[in-house]
């Protein structure tokens, strides 16, 4: 009597478990389940926005689109320019080369934007003791302008106030419409004294006050022009404009001779010496040198793009097809795992973002294989189980179990060769070393999380 | 037993082509890219009939380019390659194509002689790096069966096998180059390093077993014949996984365009060989332990 009482409790006990794990297990379900849609609306946000079409003209609720996020193409795919210069930093000291290509990077940074080139990107790479400056164009395949442009002395100019009946003449005809005045600068007209003449500036600190400013030092001629023009101009402002845009615009107090000018202005210790470093760029550029050059011509990189998304739903289809027919139901719900396993992953390809290139794309489709491979380990690994008399439930999870160390061992080694591949400053290296990485991780994800999740929601009723 | 009595074969199969891959590195070396050695390089296409060799050649005596290697691809495209040339030589030069051919410039790259040193040194650093890692993790992560088989061993072991898959794959390259102008480039390398973490993952799975199946020794039970048994355990992973991961890299291969090409086709190889080489990795093992005792 008294056994067959607990009896009864243990298996109360155990029935109530077993649903208190079916919840958890579609709980998860769920989970991956929401996480997939969401991953996917990322990816293609077109799906959502058709569905939220449908809702909102028969609900009226006004949900709201998807965020659309680009995938960031690299050169090689979208075409583009990429030029790697050396400076020569000769004439710099040691402790001053550092800020000297910061300077640079800024010049340039500004007249790549100028010149309206969509995300580029202007990185400074030290090897060895040689400072490189790498400039990224997207879609620009006119590398004759570009490299011309980037070679060229940034400009420094100094303006001067125009007369009150000019200023709103020229605003009067802006209202107007008028083309040519609306390129105008209302405010200030040009002067002789450009960077030309500039011969140094400098980071000084006020006597008195210990407030910072900036020292300029002209040459010769420079330090007559701006004699001649703070006497003309006692009592207005002098705009200081680099490469097209006001950087300072201090009010002159008297005329200035003997070539000195100092910037004042209520900038802090960091903001003067930046000012100071973009003056000495922009007055003395040290010279760049272009030592490699790469340009894709929009074409190729567009067919390349399109071949290679080809070979890659091929290669997964093929896989798909191989694992359905081999292992059967399992294989289908290890493809199912894959097509979310490839979702997440570029879903992160948009959200990092990861800049794909040709050699990523193929790093991606080699990390699927490593996504089959965690699969097929567990499958066989359960096979083996069954075959020694597991039911289908503990075969699961012996089956994870014993297939873990292998996965475990042979991600992390995956893993370490990506981060060694990343070393390697080369975009198309990198994009490959990136790809690999992130697929990896994710694989090891979808295989231990979602495919075991997957098998017990389907075998749970067994 | 299955397989492991059958050793020789193996030996004798990887013997012969190292020994082939050595001598080709060692009679022809690798046709190294611009990447590596600096230079030009430039890929055209024709609108209309694609110029010949000499076509080219005459219409570019005059720039003073020193040596051209020009290589048709495709079915309208080709690669001219030649020394490092500035910007208004580029431009000169397409100029002189121009108003000869109607053609579209598609690529165009330079790479100084400095960054080439450079890369070189990185790339075999990079080789070296990732084998060093790999005996010291695995040498860790099978510390535990070293009451049985030293867990330095399969460090070693592994690192061995590597070494094979890279040495085919480079004598490949070395082969391919000599005969059909194929040149290694940086992704040669980015090849390489991924052919090392896949057959180093083949060669875990195995070893793997073996760890497993040693902690729970049978009676009886020779060391040749469980890693005979764990051979036999795995083969239907290692078929498996090996034939899919090809899957994807055959359908690159075929359907990804030129540029990958050859980039493909070392991992495809690298790859299979790797599944291959973790037999020869577990042999060995057998034969190290047997000599032992």
């Amino acid at each position: 009597m008294g056994l067959f009482v607990k009896r009864n409790k243990i298996e109360a006990e155990q029935k109530g478990f077993g649903t208190r794990q079916r919840n958890k297990i579609r709980l998860i379900m769920l989970g991956i389940f929401i996480l997939a849609i969401l991953a996917g609306s990322l990816d293609y946000p077109v799906l959502w926005d058709r569905g939220v079409n449908w809702l909102n003209s028969n609900l009226s609720l006004g949900f709201p689109y998807f965020y659309k996020l680009p995938f960031k193409l690299g050169l090689d795919l979208q075409g583009g320019t990429h030029l790697v210069y050396v400076a020569d930093l000769n004439s710099i000291e040691a402790k001053d080369r550092d800020a000297s290509m910061d300077g640079i990077r800024d010049v340039i940074e500004r007249r790549v934007n100028l010149f309206g080139v969509t995300e580029p990107v202007v990185q400074v790479n030290k090897a060895g003791d040689s400072y490189r400056l790498i400039v990224d164009l997207p879609g620009v395949t006119d590398v004759h302008q570009a490299i011309d442009m980037i070679g060229a002395t940034p400009y420094l100019e100094f303006k001067e106030q125009r007369d009150q009946a000019e200023t709103d003449a020229i605003l009067a005809k802006q209202k107007a419409g008028d083309a040519e005045a609306l390129k105008t600068d209302a405010y200030f007209k040009s002067t002789a004294l450009t960077g030309r003449y500039l011969k140094k500036a400098q980071l000084a600190f006020d006597q008195t006050t210990n407030k910072p400013h900036v020292t300029l030092e002209f040459t010769d001629e420079g330090g007559k022009i701006f004699a001649e023009l703070t006497k003309i101009n006692v009592g207005k402002v002098l705009a200081i404009y680099l490469d097209g845009s006001p950087i300072s615009v201090p009010r002159v107090q008297e005329e200035i001779s003997g070539g000195k000018a100092q910037i004042t202005g209520s900038f802090t210790v960091e903001e003067a010496k930046q000012l100071a470093q973009r003056l000495n760029a922009g007055a003395l550029p040290v010279p760049i040198n272009l030592i490699s050059q790469q340009s894709v011509g929009p074409s190729l990189g567009k067919v390349s793009l399109d071949k290679s998304l080809k070979a890659g739903i091929i290669g997964l289809i093929a896989i798909a097809g191989f694992m359905i027919v081999y292992y059967r139901k399992n294989g289908a719900l290890a493809v199912l795992a894959l097509m979310v396993y490839v979702i997440l992953n570029l879903a992160i390809f948009k959200a990092i973002p990861v800049t794909l290139t040709l050699a990523g794309i193929a790093g991606f489709i080699l990390s699927i294989g490593m996504a089959v491979d965690a699969n097929v380990l567990i499958f066989e690994r359960m096979k083996e189980e069954r075959k020694a008399g597991r039911d289908f439930m503990s075969s699961i999870d012996e089956g994870f179990k014993r297939a873990w160390p292998s996965i475990r061992d042979g991600h992390i080694t995956t893993l370490a060769t990506a981060i060694i591949l990343y070393q390697f400053s080369t975009s198309s290296v990198r994009g490959f070393a990136l790809t690999l990485f992130t697929g990896v991780a994710i694989s090891l994800f979808t295989a231990v999380v979602i495919t075991r999740i997957f098998l017990k929601y389907v075998y749970r009723s067994s | 037993m299955f397989i492991v009595h059958r050793r020789k074969i193996f030996y004798i199969l990887s013997g012969t082509l190292v020994i082939a891959s050595l001598v080709a590195l060692f009679l022809w070396g690798l046709k190294f890219g611009i990447e590596f050695k600096g230079g030009s390089l430039i890929e055209l296409q024709f609108k209309q009939n694609r110029a010949t060799n000499q076509e080219i050649n005459e219409a570019l005596k005059d720039l003073n380019l020193g040596e051209i290697i020009i290589q048709p691809t495709g079915e309208k495209n080709m690669i001219l390659r030649m020394k490092e040339i500035d910007e208004d030589t580029h431009q000169k030069l397409l100029e002189v194509l121009k108003s000869r051919f109607d053609i579209e410039e598609l690529r165009f790259e330079v790479v100084g002689p400095v960054i080439g040193k450079e890369l070189k040194k990185k790339a075999v650093t990079s080789v070296v790096l990732a084998e060093i890692f790999m005996i010291i993790y695995l040498a860790w992560a099978f510390r535990k069966t070293s009451f049985v088989v030293k867990s330095y061993k399969y460090g070693i072991l592994a690192a061995v096998s590597l070494l094979h898959d890279i040495t085919i794959v480079t004598g490949l390259f070395a082969f391919l180059g000599h005969f059909a102008n194929v040149e290694v480039g940086l992704t040669f390398i980015a090849g390489l390093l991924a052919i090392l973490g896949y057959s180093v993952n083949d060669t875990i799975v195995v070893y793997d077993r073996i760890r497993e199946n040693l902690l729970r020794l049978r009676e009886k039970e020779n060391f040749d014949e469980l890693v005979d048994r764990s051979l036999r355990q795995t083969l239907a992973r290692s078929l498996n996984t090996t034939f899919t991961t090809l899957l994807a890299l055959f359908a690159v291969l075929i359907f990804g365009g030129e540029t990958l090409r050859y980039f493909m086709l070392a991992l495809t190889v690298g790859i299979a060989s790797g599944a291959y080489s973790s037999f020869l990795a577990s042999f060995l093992l057998v034969d190290w332990e047997i000599h032992r005792s």
